[in-house]
């Protein structure tokens, strides 16, 4: 009886539903554990966080202080302003290394491809230690800098050194350079499926290179630079490393708060508040722009 | 003589160490259909798209409308192509891939949608303005394609195979419409095809192309009737072909055949002397087929080893007492049962041809 429901659709099912019992057991189970947390109250027990009892059963503290202490809202907008910039600069720095890769030949491409993910290959905290030795005010490269600064401008505006470290500037950089190739291979994977004969139409029609760049390669585009746009934005908002190492830490990113309040400040139902926040401010976007594509296709079929 | 619409004057083409196209030249007049015909890899796409400026010619120089196209980019050529594939931009609806064109036209927005209207008129797609390339079937969007191509009034339009990716009741349907837009719009037009009943029904004129060289090049008639060489004859339609010796000449020339075991009469055509080998060619069409033993120059008796009946006519395949086969196409003109047929397998035949008929090719 087994046998013949493993025979007749029993293997696929089971394929099928391996990767969701996983996400239900690590990803769902954990999430539902943090939602219930945030709405916990803190004691000075072990675990440190308590439901009932003397505390009450629900206790939206958390949440009330997302809105009343300005830090939450200061690391919201540090977080968003700066992986908006990293994912601006991804996308400006990544489309014309995207684009440059399909239009190299075969041989180039792959060397070109393996050269955008070589970086992978070292530890992260390697290379943002790396840029930690650029960016210090000791540095050969802090000192060119410096040099070039006090060249240009009036005597007025000399420098000792370029303050690179510990300002959102820094985080933002590194956060480029690490999420970059998150950019580029989506990016390359729509451009590179793209029908050039699309361009040559164009061409034909009268576009100069620019026009057929605007009307015919962008549009088709977008769905590569929204997945690029959201591999990059979505991790840089949470970022914790990088910003601990290279940022300003009077004003701390999101991820650092989450940090914080779970180990120093012992803090698990407002740490659980924060990170609630956080994933509700990263979905909600993302779940309506789904819908407004599902309706935009369904209307698009049913004319 | 006035000067040509295009002038393509020893015109090469190498990509690496392949020669695409080599030097080739011809003059195609003003208000034309002419087709490039020939097999894949001929290099007649290769010429097309060096016409329409995406390719640079490696020797030679092509004019249109006496100007020389070599420094002339596709965007600035007065020159519009239809893709193979239609290449319709597949985010823009049926109305913007016709208008853009006119996008890049000094002209008002006014003149510009009226001109939009006019070219979906001229294809009928009038109701699907609106509608995206997916959304329209395979007939419609060629129709799309070519309204594209036209709405900035070429002087020249180039088809990349027009035909070829749709089935063959649209594609007769297709043919005609295609001919009837370019009498009205009077745009000269350059098909390329690998289709050769395409390119004598389409075309004015017909350059055969082989191996990136132009074989022949005339009316559809002329070619088929008068090829230059067995290529040629070959390629356009079928063909019996026998080596021949010319053993007389006069009023008529007579070459021995040794396949057919025989000689036969040719009509007379300069260039030819005694002893030189040839090409003895005959269209199947051009064979009468007999039951009877008949009288005359040029008959070959033999008995029908295949026979493929087509409806409106039928294929046979006569074995000379030699061992060679000669096809005859028949056109059954008188309605016929199964028994009565002009003649059955393994029946014995007698094969009459005229003279004129009879082709002898020296290439």
């Amino acid at each position: 009886m087994i046998a013949r429901w493993f025979h007749r659709r029993g293997w696929s099912d089971l394929v099928i539903g391996l990767p969701y019992v996983w996400l239900l057991i690590f990803f769902l189970l954990p999430f539902l554990i943090v939602v219930g947390m945030s709405f916990a109250t803190r004691t000075s027990t072990a675990p440190p966080f308590g439901f009932g009892g003397e505390n009450p059963l629900v206790n939206l503290a958390g949440y009330a202080r997302l809105f009343s202490d300005t830090l939450y809202i200061r690391a919201f907008v540090t977080s968003l302003t700066n992986a908006a910039g990293a994912m601006v600069l991804c996308l400006l720095i990544g489309y014309p290394m995207a684009l440059g890769l399909t239009r190299v030949d075969r041989g180039w491409r792959n060397i070109l491809l393996m050269l955008v993910i070589l970086p992978f290959w070292t530890s992260f905290l390697l290379r943002v230690y790396a840029w930690m030795g650029l960016m210090g005010s000791n540095s050969w490269f802090n000192k060119v800098l410096t040099g070039a600064w006090n060249w240009l401008v009036p005597q007025a505006w000399d420098v000792a050194n370029v303050p690179l470290m510990h300002s959102n500037f820094a985080v933002v950089l590194v956060m480029v350079y690490t999420y970059l190739p998150f950019m580029i291979l989506p990016l390359y994977a729509n451009l590179e499926r793209l029908d050039p004969t699309l361009d040559e139409a164009a061409m034909d029609l009268g576009a100069r290179p620019f026009a057929v760049f605007r009307d015919v390669t962008l549009p088709q585009s977008i769905p590569g630079i929204i997945a690029g746009g959201m591999l990059v934005f979505i991790p840089a908002a949470g970022e914790l490393v990088i910003p601990t190492l290279v940022g300003d830490s009077s004003a701390p990113m999101i991820g650092r708060v989450i940090s914080d309040e779970f180990s120093s400040a012992r803090d698990w139902p407002m740490a659980a508040a924060v990170a609630v926040a956080l994933l509700i401010l990263m979905v909600g976007p993302m779940m309506i722009y789904s819908r407004f594509e599902a309706r935009a296709q369904a209307r698009e079929r049913s004319e | 003589m006035t000067e040509p619409l295009v002038r393509i004057e020893g015109v090469s083409k190498s990509f690496g160490s392949f020669q695409a196209v080599k030097n080739v030249s011809l003059q195609i007049e003003k208000g034309e259909i002419f087709s490039l015909l020939g097999g894949s890899g001929c290099g007649k796409t290769t010429l097309l798209r060096m016409l329409a400026g995406f390719e640079t010619p490696t020797q030679g120089r092509i004019f249109i409308d006496g100007v020389d196209m070599a420094a002339v980019p596709p965007w600035e050529r007065p020159v519009h192509m239809m893709f193979q594939s239609y290449a319709l931009f597949p985010h823009m609806t049926v109305e913007k891939n016709v208008g853009y064109g006119l996008k890049h036209e000094a002209m008002s927005d006014a003149d510009r949608k009226a001109r939009v209207r006019e070219m979906l008129e001229l294809v009928q797609l009038t109701p699907f303005a609106t509608r995206k390339p997916h959304q329209i079937s395979g007939g419609q969007r060629q129709r799309v394609a070519l309204a594209r191509a036209l709405a900035r009034q070429p002087k020249l339009l180039l088809l990349d195979e027009p035909l070829a990716a749709l089935d063959k009741k649209l594609r007769e349907h297709t043919q005609f419409e295609l001919m009837s837009i370019q009498e009205r719009t009077g745009v000269t037009f350059i098909v390329v095809t690998h289709d050769q009943e395409e390119a004598m029904t389409l075309s004015h004129r017909i350059a055969v192309m082989d191996q990136g060289v132009v074989r022949q090049v005339g009316r559809p008639g002329a070619v088929y009737e008068f090829p230059n060489s067995k290529f040629v004859a070959n390629f356009l339609g079928s063909i019996n072909a026998f080596e021949a010796r010319v053993t007389a000449l006069g009023d008529q020339i007579s070459v021995d055949v040794p396949a057919l075991g025989q000689s036969v009469q040719a009509r007379a055509i300069g260039g030819l002397s005694v002893g030189q080998n040839v090409t003895m060619a005959l269209r199947p069409e051009k064979i009468t087929i007999h039951r009877a033993p008949i009288e005359g120059a040029n008959v070959l008796a033999g008995g029908v080893k295949d026979l493929a009946y087509f409806g409106k006519d039928s294929l046979y395949r006569v074995a000379l007492p030699s061992g060679a086969l000669v096809s005859v196409h028949a056109v059954n003109a008188a309605r016929a049962s199964d028994d009565e047929r002009l003649a059955d397998w393994d029946d014995k035949v007698w094969l009459s041809f005229d003279a004129a008929s009879v082709l002898l090719l020296t290439d």
